[in-house]
C-alpha cells in the first residue's frame, strides 16, 4: 500500500499510518472491521483541505464506515445564524467524506445505528463519547484516534496494534468505590453525567473501574456517563463490575492486578462534581440543549411525557439535537408530536458545538449533558446550567433556572 | 541565570525556540485552544487566557475530544501554533498533526516527550531551545 499499488489516496493514508506506527511504538499493524470518522466535523480550512486532498486523489474506505456529526444540519442551517460562507465549506467537507464510500449517518452515537459494532470486534472509531462507549459498553475495541487518523485506518483497513486493541492493556488501573450511594439518586437521569464527570477528573487517561452500582443503568445512561468522562477527562475504557461485559467480577475488571490506586465516592464528592458542571451568575435562560450525544429513541420517548400539555416559555428556545435517521423513527412513533406542541425546534446532523447557529443574543444556555456543560464556555463562550431532563424542561417552562435538588442535598 | 539540560525523547523532530508555558493540567485543544489567535481558551484551566502563539507549550498529555488534532492543524495552517510541544509521554493526538502538517504544509511541528521527574522542573517564563535529537535547554 505504501509504494502505491493500491492508488495514491491509499498511500498518503497508509504513510500517515506507518508513521503513526512508529510514533506509538507499534509492532504490527491490526485488520480492523469497521471505521467510524470524526474528521466530518468542519473546524477550518485545513481539514477541508485533508479531506479534499484525499478525495481528489480517488480515496474509498475499503471497510463499512459511519460519519460522525458534520458541521452543518442541511436541513435547518438557514433559521439560525449559520454563516453562508462556513455553511458552503462546511457542506465541501461533508462532501468530500461521503464521495469515499462511507455511510452517511451523520452522528456522533454510531452505536446507536444499525451500524453498531459486536463485542470483541477490532475497530477504529474517532469521537470521544463513542470510543468509550464501544470499547467499554460493547466490548468491542479500538484505541482512542483522533481526527484525521480515522479516516486514514477506513481507506486501509488497519490500525495499529496497540493501546486498547490489545487484551493486557483493557484491564483497569483504578477504582472508583461507591457507598451508600441512594437508590433513587443512582435512577435519576442526572446522576450518571455528574459521576462521569467526577470520573473523567479523577481518572485522566487512566482505565477506572466502577463498583457498587446497584441499579443496573440503561443503555442512555452509559452513554452519557462515558461522554461526560470523555470530556473532563480523556477516558476511552472504563468497566463497571457487574453491569459491562468485561467486568463480570471485579477480579475480571482488573484482570487480576491489584488497583493503582482506589477513590470513594461520596455524596460531598458527587455534590461538588454536579457544581462544576454549571457556570453560569444568574437565573438567566434562552435556550435549553439536548442531545449530547446524539439523542436516542429511548431518550425521545422519555422527554415526550415530560412536555406533554405543556408549553414552553415564549422567551426561551428549547433544542433536542440527534441525527435524522432517530429523528425520524421519533416521527414514525408519535413522540414529536407533544415536542412539537411544547415549542422545541429540532437540530440534525451536527450540535450546537460543531456549528455556529447561535445568534450573540442566547447567552444563558442549560443542559441535561455533562459534555455540554464541559464544553459550552470554552467553545461557546456561553454561560451554562447543567439540571437533569425533568428540570430543563421545567425551567424551559419558567422561563428561568429551576433546578430540584432534593435527590442531592445533604 | 540558571541553565539546565532536559534530555527527551523526539516524538517528531525539529528544532525550536520560544517562551515555556507550562501546565501540570492536560488540556484538550477542541474547547481548549482559539487557532484564530492561539489563545488557551477553557475556562476552566489554569492557563485560560494565556497566548501560546510560538511559545513552547509544555502540558502534560490531552484531554477529551477527538477533535484536539484538527485544532492543531487549523493553528498550523493559520500560523497560531506554539513553536513546539513538550509532554510527558508521545501524545499520539499532537503527533497526528504533526504528521499531518507535514503532508499538507511541509511544517511538522517539533514534539518532545519528557519524564515526568523533568517536566517538574519546568516553569512559565523558562527560555527553551530544543534540538533534533529532543535535547532540551532551558534558561531562566
Amino acid at each position: 500500500m505504501q509504494r502505491g499499488d493500491h492508488g495514491p489516496a491509499t498511500k498518503m493514508a497508509m504513510s500517515i499510518l506507518v508513521r503513526m506506527a512508529e510514533v506509538s511504538g507499534a509492532k504490527e499493524l491490526i485488520d480492523i472491521v469497521g471505521a467510524h470518522i470524526d474528521s466530518t466535523i468542519y473546524i477550518g480550512d485545513a481539514g477541508l483541505e485533508f479531506a479534499e486532498r484525499l478525495a481528489g486523489l480517488g480515496a474509498k474506505v475499503s471497510v463499512p464506515t459511519t460519519l460522525n456529526v458534520s458541521g452543518l444540519d442541511e436541513h435547518h442551517w438557514k433559521e439560525w445564524a449559520v454563516p453562508s460562507e462556513w455553511a458552503r465549506q462546511a457542506q465541501r467537507q461533508m462532501a468530500a467524506y461521503q464521495s469515499m464510500g462511507t455511510i452517511p449517518t451523520w452522528t456522533c452515537a454510531p452505536y446507536q445505528t444499525e451500524m453498531r459494532p459486536s463485542f470483541g470486534q477490532q475497530i477504529a472509531w474517532g469521537e470521544s463519547n463513542a470510543i468509550v462507549f464501544a470499547n467499554s459498553v460493547i466490548g468491542a475495541r479500538t484505541e482512542r484516534y483522533p481526527d484525521m487518523f480515522d479516516i486514514c485506518c477506513a481507506i486501509t483497513g488497519r490500525a495499529p496494534a496497540i493501546g486498547l486493541h490489545l487484551t493486557e492493556n483493557r484491564a483497569g488501573e483504578l477504582l472508583l468505590q461507591l457507598n451508600d450511594i441512594p437508590e433513587a439518586l443512582q435512577q435519576s437521569d442526572d446522576f450518571y453525567p455528574v459521576l462521569g464527570n467526577l470520573m473523567g477528573r479523577v481518572a485522566l487517561d487512566r482505565i477506572p473501574v466502577v463498583s457498587g452500582i446497584s441499579v443496573v443503568p440503561n443503555e442512555d445512561q452509559l452513554k452519557a456517563f462515558g461522554a461526560a468522562s470523555a470530556s473532563s477527562g480523556g477516558v476511552a475504557l472504563f468497566h463497571i463490575v457487574g453491569v459491562t461485559p468485561e467486568a463480570l467480577t471485579l477480579e475480571s475488571a482488573f484482570q487480576g492486578n491489584q488497583p493503582q490506586a482506589t477513590l470513594y465516592v461520596t455524596m460531598e464528592l458527587l455534590r461538588q462534581s454536579r457544581s462544576e458542571l454549571t457556570y453560569t451568575d444568574s437565573e438567566n435562560l434562552d435556550m435549553v440543549v439536548l442531545g449530547s450525544p446524539h439523542f436516542s429513541l429511548a431518550e425521545f420517548k422519555q422527554l415526550a411525557p415530560l412536555v406533554v400539555g405543556k408549553q414552553k416559555h415564549p422567551d426561551v428556545k428549547f433544542l433536542v439535537t440527534s441525527s435524522r435517521a432517530m429523528t425520524q423513527l421519533a416521527q414514525h412513533t408519535g413522540f414529536l408530536d407533544s415536542l412539537r406542541a411544547f415549542g422545541a425546534q429540532l437540530t440534525v446532523d451536527t450540535c450546537i458545538l460543531a456549528t455556529p447557529m447561535l445568534p450573540p443574543e442566547i447567552k444563558y444556555l442549560m443542559t441535561n449533558s455533562a459534555k455540554f456543560a464541559y464544553y459550552t464556555p470554552g467553545l461557546l463562550g456561553r454561560k451554562i446550567t447543567f439540571g437533569s431532563l425533568k428540570d430543563c424542561v421545567d425551567s424551559a417552562v419558567e422561563g428561568k433556572i429551576v433546578r430540584d435538588d432534593s435527590l442531592w442535598s445533604e | 541565570m540558571e541553565r539546565m539540560i532536559i534530555k527527551g525523547n523526539p516524538v517528531i523532530t525539529g528544532i525550536a525556540k520560544g517562551i515555556a508555558l507550562v501546565s501540570r493540567e492536560p488540556l484538550s485543544f477542541w474547547g481548549g485552544y482559539d487557532w484564530k489567535t492561539g489563545e488557551i481558551i477553557d475556562r476552566r484551566h489554569p492557563l485560560s487566557g494565556s497566548i501560546a502563539k510560538d511559545k513552547i507549550l509544555a502540558i502534560p498529555f490531552t484531554r477529551g475530544s477527538s477533535t484536539t488534532t484538527s485544532v492543531l492543524l487549523e493553528a498550523v495552517r493559520a500560523k497560531t501554533s506554539p513553536a513546539a510541544i513538550i509532554t510527558t509521554a508521545a501524545d499520539f493526538f499532537f503527533a497526528l498533526a504533526s504528521v499531518v502538517a507535514d503532508e499538507l504544509y511541509a511544517q511538522p511541528i517539533p514534539l518532545v516527550a519528557i519524564s515526568e521527574s523533568d517536566f517538574a522542573r519546568l516553569q512559565t517564563g523558562d527560555r527553551v531551545e530544543i534540538n533534533v535529537q529532543g535535547k532540551i535547554v532551558v534558561e531562566r
